[in-house]
């Protein structure tokens, strides 16, 4: 399915967000996730599923004021 | 002092943005001897550089204050925080709800409506906030126990565009701690804000764009701390007229 990645049209095979965010390379574990404007907690990430058009964000540690 | 129960004796919050590396951003922590830095959340890029800065913050033993800077609506600051939370395993959250992209002043409305759901769902909020009494009254009320007020617009270094406001504040909130959040440019600036009862200073641009990061950030830390001296010291009143220190009794007539 297509989804929106960080402003990104990525191709997925996976349909639950943890299982999708290391088929998109995000391997740390500190990143945070929101779906379509949503937060999701790690601990919703498996039974999170995504469909076609999703938009997710993953967001991690920055520099900051 | 203390900041939600947790005792900080350095009276300066150092940002972590704009430095030239992440060494001179180190040698900066440490010559400032700051406890807590502020931190963002950015999209990830594919090579994982978050995590690296992550480590990088983590060898330092300072406490981490994630930021919600540019978010403009309550939901855009409280999904962040959420995810700073997620992420940074604290429940400290310096809240920034911007109302303006030119001066980047606080939309203290959504400020105070954002710090009451962040307060109820558990989080220690830290808000930028302007110098209005009635805006520190309800954010108060909303949970908050630490005040932020800018000294200047963000980035700005023009110091205390205004010192009166500041005092009143520290008049109105005499036992919630004060920190300046915004605006200092010198470590004149930083000192002046601790010679009006601040409990902080929360810097970042000022050290970041010095010619010399690592010597400003420790010129900060002395200017903070003599201005907090001063403040203790109870300083004298200053009068319109000039006062001879030297005794005038005893004085030799020689015309």
């Amino acid at each position: 399915m297509l989804i929106i990645v960080n402003a990104e049209p990525r191709e997925i095979v996976e349909t639950t967000l943890l299982a999708a965010l290391y088929e998109l390379g995000f391997a740390s574990p500190a990143v945070a996730t929101a779906l379509n404007g949503n937060f999701v907690p790690r601990t919703a990430r498996e039974s999170t599923t995504l469909k076609d058009g999703d938009r997710l964000e993953v967001l991690a540690p920055m520099q900051g004021g | 002092m203390h900041f939600y129960g947790t005792e900080v004796t350095a009276p300066l919050l150092l940002g972590t943005a704009q430095y030239p590396s992440p060494a001179i951003l180190d040698a900066a922590i440490k010559a400032c001897g700051t406890q807590i830095v502020t931190v963002s959340l950015r999209r990830e890029t594919a090579d994982g550089s978050g995590a690296g800065f992550f480590d990088v913050l983590r060898q330092t033993g300072c406490r981490i204050l994630p930021n919600t800077a540019g978010c403009h609506t309550v939901q855009e600051a409280v999904t962040t925080a959420r995810m700073a939370r997620d992420v940074f395993g604290t429940d400290w959250i310096k809240l920034e709800v911007i109302g303006h992209s030119d001066n980047l002043q606080p939309d203290v409305f959504a400020l105070v409506e954002a710090a009451r759901t962040l307060s109820d769902d558990g989080f220690h909020v830290f808000p930028y906030t302007t110098d209005d009494l009635v805006v520190g009254e309800k954010l108060l009320e909303a949970g908050c126990e630490v005040l932020m007020p800018w000294g200047a617009p963000i980035g700005s270094g023009q110091g205390l565009r205004n010192p009166d406001a500041l005092r009143s504040m520290r008049a109105h909130f005499p036992d919630v701690p004060l920190i300046v959040d915004a605006g200092i440019g010198r470590p004149s600036d930083a000192c002046e804000a601790m010679e009006l009862g601040m409990d902080a200073v929360l810097l970042n641009t000022a050290v970041a764009k010095a010619g010399d990061p690592v010597k400003m950030a420790h010129a900060m830390s002395v200017a903070i701390r003599a201005g907090r001296e001063g403040y203790c010291a109870d300083p004298m009143e200053r009068r319109d007229m000039a006062v001879p220190s030297t005794p005038i009794l005893g004085l030799a007539e020689m015309a």
